[in-house]
């Protein structure tokens, strides 16, 4: 039985129609071909497939999609339209991500952090990515590159 | 030497910013269309079972459901060196997880809901989860049709046993160096299984059309490899065989050669014209993709009272799992190389592929030199206390030099290990003390040595193309993958160095075997200096093709001519200044109106023409296996609390001999990444079976990788540079070296800190906690 929901994604209104057993991830990848958040463990372990709900980051693969009716939905795609950020910018810069599948859910929790914390210690900055695993870097540029926009803002 | 311009100079990577924006496409993130089809697959409860009987009707029935395929309708075997693999087995299982039948259905639920109504019928059989078990003489035979499988000739399977292969090297006389040998130490050294962990799980999209083509869009390291095993196993021509590779999500060699692959293309053929997606759930990449090798190793060393190593018996023991058609070549490789970086003029080795009903191994980032580094640096480290002789003095007393001859004759290349371990003592201020303020915990050092040589076949090679379009900007098409390492921008940075071309001018294009050209697989290291040596070679054969049509046009003599910034630039007239858009596709204009030229087209390719397998079985003299071996070392301080028992890396130190760091910069992200997974298995990561096969702790929360908080807050990489003869401008790789030393150097830290040895991995609160008991009792 499906149900319709509507929701802000990335600044515009979306409306569609859903199982209620379907995960926001599917339908956002599967549906609406939003496809920056990833399909990492189904269980809310790695953060790969991370979104902004309301401003705060969730594990899109754990949450159902009719949570998020009447929310507001933000994604890599929506805090680029305008072009690439500051973080992006640096992220960029400090070569933060290697084979680069954990990219956006990694921008997606540092922007959180960024929010909430304009100038966070670099201890912040490790507690608020610790629910996003990469294997590749060693963590070490993504931490570099968030520092450097946390001291410049 | 010219001076270098883009080689060895730090630039941002070349695929950054489709990365960051998210522009970067994974298998997953095609469309497909709403033709798409979805695999569900039944995996077998057991370990290991006689299958009776696979009744398919009920699931075959569901609506949405399009086929169900199992053993009788695809009996083929597959495998890269010895063929053991089933693309579903026929009368038995060998591993919890393995497939035995898959649905193909219009949706993913569907699919594995119909899963659910197909009936097997097992017969359980006795379960082998040690080698130490497989390997007697009484075992249940896991494979008990060894003999009939097809095999590379240099790899020996000993049909009527367990042993898919065994490595032998003998050199000088061990048994006569042990009796004069003035110490002589033996133990037993226990790495267990781990597993990749990339964060993108196996993905494979197929699609079969009835003109008999067969396309595929594969999370891969093997585009070339994965064409050449399905066409071979299911008789499709390779022109035929398409094999298209997006970005890979994390490979660490779980993505190297075939696995999972195999249904989906067997899936496409049972549907044509439908796209049919087969995606891995976290559970079934822990279960079923490959794994690595577990290695009980015995080691005995002899040394004389001046510190020379003497004598080494080295016995490994590898839990290959259920399949060895990839894992035996880990085997092999390090069979020849257990000696680690060093001269030591008697030496016995024999590596032993044992199969087990666990779930397959195969390569994995170091390729089986991880796991015989931690007992062989954990060994040298306890011979230098026998002597009373720093372990570092120890390491660089006997490391191997130029002129020395490895295990199997062949002559050392040039290394820079010296410099590497010099350079590491200094970063970790080896032999300076440092105390922790709370009493309650102790501060140690450990250091280890180590070396790696790429494990290929003799003949495996790397082919590259260089496409000029009207702006004088190239396209590179190579076959290598870009895994995150940094290959598209090395090769982009060697064909800049030759052709003298700005990096925003370079794009360098992802595997599609119908139109680039081949590349044996991204693995082991090479494809820096492999690929590497191919672009190069390419970019020179278009230099060539370029400074041929400028002469022919203007008359001016080619070596008069040379390359700067995009342009032609002439030595004799400082005015000749001609723009590569002037004239690479569209060539350039005479003054009757005719052209002269054409599309300039670079192509190159190569293939070490010195390597060869063929050895003495019983000796393993005689060949050429290893191309070269690039060398490093690494330190870590810890500290270690002693109520607790955990591990706290303080700081950490690793230097590799890159012969040429074509990017100094990803090379030192290399170190610090490849420390990191190292220090995940020296601390926290082991898969956990219980007594029927069945693993306990499929996931990320039961099975910890390192997270931000976990890794040390001061990493130092470090780069050497000891050019490789025949590499591009001197280069040798470096990316699975990194991981390597790190097991024996916390290891060696935790024995300097408490005076305890733990003699397996990982080094666990309760293995420290239970080593301190035991020291207090003794």
């Amino acid at each position: 039985m499906k149900r319709e929901i509507n929701f802000t994604l990335n600044g515009d209104p979306v409306s569609i129609e859903v199982r209620p057993n379907e995960k926001l991830l599917d339908v956002l990848r599967d549906h609406l071909g939003v496809k920056s958040p990833k399909h990492g463990c189904g269980r809310g372990e790695c953060g790969a497939c991370s979104v902004l709900l309301n401003g705060k980051s969730i594990r899109s693969c754990i949450t159902l999609a009719v949570e998020v009716d009447g929310q507001e939905i933000v994604t890599l795609e929506g805090l680029e339209k305008n072009g690439l950020t500051d973080l992006q910018k640096s992220f960029l810069k400090h070569n933060a991500f290697q084979c680069g599948f954990c990219a956006p859910g990694f921008t997606i929790s540092a922007t959180e952090l960024l929010n909430n914390n304009p100038h966070p210690d670099e201890n912040e900055i490790r507690e608020a990515i610790s629910g996003n695993l990469c294997r590749c870097t060693g963590y070490k540029n993504i931490v570099g590159a968030i520092l450097d926009v946390a001291k410049k803002k | 030497m010219k001076k270098l311009k883009y080689v060895g100079k730090n630039a941002v990577r070349i695929d950054g910013l489709a990365k960051i924006t998210g522009a970067a496409e994974y298998t997953d993130d095609i469309e497909f269309g709403p033709k798409l089809l979805f695999v569900g697959v039944l995996e077998s409860p057991y370990a290991h079972a006689l299958i009776k009987n696979i009744d398919t009707s009920e699931a075959e029935k569901v609506p949405g459901v399009r086929a169900v395929i199992s053993g009788k309708d695809f009996p083929e075997k597959f495998g890269l060196y010895l063929k053991d693999n089933s693309i579903f087995p026929i009368d038995r299982v060998r591993y919890v997880g393995e497939q035995v039948a898959a649905v193909i259905a219009t949706t993913q639920e569907i699919a594995d809901n119909a899963v659910k109504l197909i009936k097997v019928d097992y017969e359980p059989l006795p379960v082998l989860q040690s080698p130490l078990d497989a390997i007697k003489p009484d075992a249940v035979l896991i494979h008990p049709d060894l003999g009939s499988y097809e095999v590379v000739p240099w790899l020996y399977p000993q049909p009527g046993t367990n042993i898919a292969h065994v490595r032998k090297i003998r050199k000088g006389n061990v048994d006569k160096a042990f009796k004069e040998a003035d110490f002589v130490l033996e133990d037993w050294y226990h790495v267990p299984h781990v597993v990749h962990a990339p964060l993108e799980t196996h993905i494979s999209v197929s699609l079969f059309t009835l003109d008999g083509r067969l396309t595929m869009w594969n999370s891969t390291q093997s585009p070339h490899t994965q064409r050449n095993i399905i066409a071979h196993s299911l008789k499709i021509p390779h022109k035929d065989v398409r094999v298209i590779a997006s970005f890979v999500g994390g490979g660490f060699g779980g993505k190297a050669g075939i696995n999972m692959e195999v249904i989906g293309a067997v899936a496409a053929m049972k549907v044509p014209g439908h796209p049919v997606k087969v995606r891995w759930t976290r559970k079934q990449e822990f279960e079923n993709t490959s794994q690595r090798q577990e290695l009980y190793a015995h080691i005995k060393m002899g040394v004389k009272k001046d510190g020379t190593i003497t004598a080494l018996e080295h016995k490994l023991y590898w839990d290959v799992g259920a399949s060895a058609e990839y894992g035996s070549n880990v085997v092999n490789a390090t069979g020849f190389s257990a000696t680690g970086p060093y001269r030591i003029p008697n030496v016995s080795i024999d590596s032993y592929a044992i199969y087990t009903n666990r779930p397959p191994c195969g390569a994995y980032r170091g390729f089986g030199y991880s796991e015989f580094h931690f007992g062989l640096e954990s060994h040298i480290d306890r011979m230098a206390k026998m002597l009373k002789m720093d372990p570092v003095e120890f390491r660089k007393k006997n490391a191997i030099s130029r002129k020395d001859k490895v295990a199997y004759g062949v002559e050392m290349n040039p290394t820079g290990i010296q410099e590497c371990i010099d350079k590491v003592a200094e970063a970790i201020e080896w032999g300076k003390e440092d105390k922790s303020p709370d009493p309650n915990k102790i501060r140690a050092k450990g250091f280890a040595s180590a070396w790696k040589a790429p494990a290929m076949p003799p003949n495996e090679s790397s082919a590259a193309f260089i496409k000029f379009s009207e702006d004088g900007s190239i396209n590179i098409l190579v076959s290598g993958m870009e895994l995150g390492q940094g290959f598209m921008t090395a090769m982009a940075k060697i064909a800049a160095e030759e052709l003298s071309l700005p990096l925003e001018k370079i794009r360098v294009e992802l595997p599609d075997t119908d139109r680039n050209p081949y590349e044996w697989q991204t693995v082991a290291s090479h494809v820096t200096w492999s690929c590497g040596n191919a672009v190069r070679r390419a970019a020179i054969d278009a230099r060539n093709q370029i400074l041929e049509t400028v002469s022919r046009a203007y008359h001016i003599d080619k070596s008069n001519l040379y390359l700067e910034d995009g342009q032609v630039k002439s030595y004799t007239d400082s005015e000749f200044k001609l723009p590569f858009e002037n004239f690479v596709i569209n060539g350039i204009e005479m003054p009757d109106g005719t052209y002269r030229g054409g599309p300039i087209m670079g192509k190159g390719m190569f293939m070490p023409e010195f390597s060869s397998a063929k050895v003495n079985p019983e000796t393993g003299q005689g060949g050429h296996p290893n191309v070269h071996y690039t060398t490093g070392a690494g330190a870590v301080e810890i500290e270690i609390d002693k109520e607790t028992g955990r591990i706290k890396v303080l700081k950490a130190a690793e230097a590799f001999d890159a012969g040429k760091a074509i990017n100094p910069d990803l090379v030192k992200d290399q170190i610090v990444g490849g420390f990191v997974q190292g220090l995940g298995t020296a601390l926290w990561e082991e898969v956990k079976f219980d007594k029927n096969g069945r693993i306990l702790n499929p996931n990320f929360t039961d099975y910890k990788i390192p997270t931000a908080l976990d890794v040390p807050p001061v990493m130092i990489p470090i780069i050497v540079e000891v050019p490789q003869p025949d590499g591009p401008f001197g280069a040798r790789g470096i990316a699975e070296h990194t991981m390597i030393p790190v097991m024996p150097a916390v290891a060696n830290a935790v024995e300097n800190a408490l005076g305890v040895r733990i003699k397996s991995v990982p080094l666990t609160p309760e293995k420290i906690l239970n080593a301190l008991k035991e020291k207090e009792e003794k």
